[in-house]
């Protein structure tokens, strides 16, 4: 009797804590996700407001340019078919070249404009991050064979 | 020619594996003695083919064999030496060259110190590793081969990535594969228990050392690469949740439960099971991220240029890996047995919250990993799974485990009391508690989670200290205080050491997540700028020419209440083979704090003697984090030396008998 009793207990802690931890997880993942919208998608407001996203693609030609305060950067990010203007205070990565893929996470502002409060470069010069590639190659299929991307590539907003 | 004695050497290193795994294993299972003998040659002649065939593609990397593929893909005439050596684990083919290179030595090493163990159990060990040595070599051999050449020759190499040109290449990857593959010994371990079905306290004595081994190597090789990342990335971090940290840090995290689980088998035979399962899942996971790194699907820093045939392989093998060693542990597992009762509150009950906490860390980090992954196999959208994911799920699940660690020395074996332990701790509470007031006070700022981990950090450390003082008092017997102390087991005081070295590191991470300070800036020569207390001012940045880049070296003057304290010379890189710029930051290291500059970029790339973007930072108490690893490696080595380890084999040999009949 006694030992079913703890033994109850033990298989009810267990579940509780198991309970918890469950709880813990999905919630974080809920609030700390972070989906990447194609600059495309993004024009084509498929882009989530007030939240966290990542974008993207490649750096535009000569589109890069600082503020007076030397540290705020704003630069053009294009999958090649839309751009987007991005805002980032702060030391870019080494990486970070004009021409080159590149990663952002941020959110989207007001005046249309995307904040960035961080901007991904990867570690070797010829290496494309596979979010950028995949931006990219999206938006040239969409360019050359009429094929909306929005019936394959979209998003599920199931958070 | 070398190369291709060195590929030779190689293939007949496969053939050798394969004879070590299939002859002894089947010798020990039909008791063919003959056969079981070949493991000890066997295990030898593949660790001295690898070291040569690894030897081999170190000549060419010193030679500059430029005709080599994979030299001329990861080495440049003006790579200066020690990076040349280390630069043959630069790249996907010798990186794994290095891994079977680890698994044969640990082979070798097993071979060599297992004397006292049962002819039977070292064969199946040994086997084991072969059979393991076996698929890594075909691997090498079928989609890796670092001796390809290159025809016509290359007349130079495409260079090592700046990146990696620094002495953290030459410590990181040897320290952290010694880790990984380290557990390949407690995974054969586990494997030749389940195929004698002789598991019990010997075989956890056994395998204890050896699992301990491959944790301090893992320990060390982890807080290594956080420390290099640190100081070479240039961007202040210490751990990014990066995934292919991810991958190192989740055998840590079973390692560790591991460890502890053994401990138990060992003391009361109890968690028999658990502790093969461990075993099982810390070399799965260990595989896990040698998959994850090595095909590709991962976007990381630590990517190599990828070859979808790679991922195959291993995913093929890891499947095979597990999956059978899973079927074996399901077909006899009910054999081996529960072992020991033990209480609802007990040492057991403590250690096994312990190890279901690790492994519940381990599932989320392993979530946040997979889950990217996950997501993007089934075509719903590309996402990322950030820090903040981590930080959220790993604070709560840390919590209890860092305050049970204070308890768990306390209670005893199959039935503690929770009055007795209570009493025993009520002044680490105290202390705890007064720390985690007062210092953040300290510092200016007041925070719960600042104090929270504070107190955590006081009472683990109050409490090792209660618990050391108690027994030397209880093991005193007429002795002098030091001498009883002195003459502790060394498994106490290592297990001791090692949890101090944790609350060292969480004073390390909660210091320096509550009051680091950073300031992105722009500075003309002249100017200076402030971050907590420390006045750094620049006074421009000149050109200097290092053995195969150059760089613009920047001059900053640190000061600390108007008196100068040193010069800083953080530096731009731009290495000739490359197009890649790299930072150098500059790091003043303190006890207390490190203080940090980097130079961004010139504002006007044609003026770089003009202004430049600056990132300057503050970091309280950041080289704890790292000091705390250490610490706990410290702890693992003396736990590892103690005597019992070394019994000889008369004294081994009873007990496993005794518990062959029990």
């Amino acid at each position: 009797m006694k030992t079913r009793h703890k033994k109850l207990a033990l298989i009810g802690g267990a579940l509780a804590i198991l309970g918890i931890i469950a709880a813990l997880v999905l919630n974080a993942l809920n609030s700390n996700i972070a989906l990447y919208i194609s600059p495309t998608d993004v024009a084509a407001g498929k882009a989530p407001v007030g939240k966290p996203f990542r974008i993207g693609g490649l750096v535009k030609e000569g589109s890069v340019a600082r503020e007076a305060d030397g540290v705020t950067v704003r630069f053009i990010v294009t999958d090649t078919a839309k751009d987007i203007t991005v805002n980032y205070k702060g030391i870019l990565p080494d990486l970070f070249k004009e021409g080159k893929g590149v990663v952002a996470q941020g959110k989207m502002t007001d005046a249309g404009t995307f904040s960035a409060s961080e901007v991904l470069a990867k570690h070797d010069e010829n290496y494309m991050p596979p979010e950028a590639a995949k931006a990219v190659d999206d938006a040239q299929k969409a360019a050359n064979k009429h094929v909306s991307p929005s019936s394959l590539g979209q998003p599920k907003a199931s958070y | 020619m070398i190369p291709e004695l060195g590929h030779f050497a190689l293939i007949l290193s496969a053939l050798v594996a394969l004879i070590l795994g299939t002859l002894p294993l089947i010798g020990a299972h039909t008791n063919r003695m003959a056969w079981v003998a070949v493991a000890r040659p066997a295990a030898t002649a593949m660790a001295l083919l690898v070291t040569f065939s690894f030897a081999c593609l170190t000549q060419a990397f010193v030679a500059n064999d430029f005709s080599v593929v994979y030299v001329a893909q990861h080495s440049n005439s003006l790579l200066p030496i020690q990076y040349r050596i280390a630069g043959v684990w630069g790249g996907h083919e010798g990186s794994l060259l290095l891994w079977i290179l680890m698994l044969t030595w640990w082979a070798f090493l097993v071979a060599m110190l297992s004397r006292q163990l049962p002819e039977a159990m070292v064969a199946r060990v040994l086997g084991t590793l072969g059979l393991v040595g076996f698929g890594f070599l075909l691997f090498i051999l079928l989609t890796s081969n670092p001796f390809e050449r290159l025809l016509p020759a290359a007349a130079e190499g495409r260079d090592l990535n700046p990146l990696l040109q620094d002495p953290g290449l030459v410590i990181h990857p040897p320290l952290l594969y010694m880790g990984y593959v380290g557990f390949s010994v407690a995974f054969a371990f586990a494997i030749a228990a389940l195929l004698s079905g002789k598991l019990d306290a010997a075989w956890a004595r056994w395998s204890r050392p050896w699992t301990m081994a491959a944790w301090i190597f893992l320990t060390l090789g982890i807080a290594m690469g956080s420390w290099w990342a640190y100081y070479e990335l240039g961007w202040g971090g210490w751990w990014f949740w990066d995934p292919v940290e991810n991958a190192s840090f989740m055998p840590w995290l079973i390692g560790t439960a591991l460890i502890h689980s053994l401990a138990v088998t060992e003391k009361r035979g109890s968690f028999k099971n658990w502790t093969v399962l461990l075993a099982i899942s810390a070399f799965s996971l260990s595989l896990l991220g040698t998959f994850l790194v090595r095909s590709g699907v991962l976007t990381s820093v630590h990517a190599f240029a990828t070859d979808p045939r790679r991922g195959i392989f291993i995913l093929i093998f890891l499947v095979a890996v597990i999956g059978s060693s899973l079927a074996l542990f399901a077909a006899r597992a009910p054999k081996v047995g529960l072992g020991g009762r033990f209480g609802l509150v007990s040492r057991e009950s403590l250690l096994l919250t312990n190890n279901v906490l690790l492994v519940v860390a381990c599932a989320t980090v392993l979530l946040g990993t997979l889950y990217p992954l996950l997501i993007d196999a089934l075509g719903v959208g590309k996402i990322s799974v950030g820090p903040p994911y981590f930080n959220a799920v790993f604070v709560p699940v840390m919590t209890p485990i860092l305050f049970l660690m204070g308890v768990g020395p306390f209670a005893r074996w199959k039935e503690a009391s929770i009055p007795e332990i209570a009493k025993a701790v009520k002044w680490a509470l105290v202390v705890g508690a007064l720390v985690a007031i007062v210092l953040p006070l300290l510092y200016g700022q007041w925070h719960a989670m600042t104090a929270l981990g504070l107190l955590l950090a006081a009472w683990i450390v109050a409490t090792a200290i209660l618990n050391f003082v108690e027994r030397v008092r209880h093991t005193r017997a007429g002795r002098g205080f030091v001498a009883t102390a002195l003459s502790q087991p060394r498994t106490f005081v290592g297990m001791h050491l090692a949890h101090i070295g944790i609350a060292v590191f969480v004073v390390g991470v909660t210091m320096v997540g509550s009051y680091q300070d950073e300031k992105d800036i722009k500075l003309a020569p002249g100017q200076s700028v402030d971050v907590a207390g420390y006045h750094f001012t620049f006074n421009g940045v000149k050109a200097v020419e290092g053995p195969n880049y150059v760089a613009a070296q920047g001059d900053f003057d640190l000061a600390v209440d108007g008196k100068f304290v040193r010069k800083m010379n953080p530096e731009k890189r731009n290495y000739h083979s490359s197009a890649m710029p790299m930072t150098e930051a500059s790091i003043d290291a303190g006890f207390l704090r490190d203080v940090y500059v980097s130079l961004g970029e010139p504002i006007d790339r044609d003026k770089p003697e003009g202004e430049w973007a600056v990132r300057v930072y503050y970091k309280p108490f950041v080289d704890w984090i790292w000091g705390g690893c250490v610490l706990m490696s410290l702890g693992g080595l003396i736990a590892m030396l103690d005597r019992r380890y070394r019994v000889r084999a008369r004294a081994a040999a009873p007990v496993s008998a005794g518990a062959q009949q029990a």
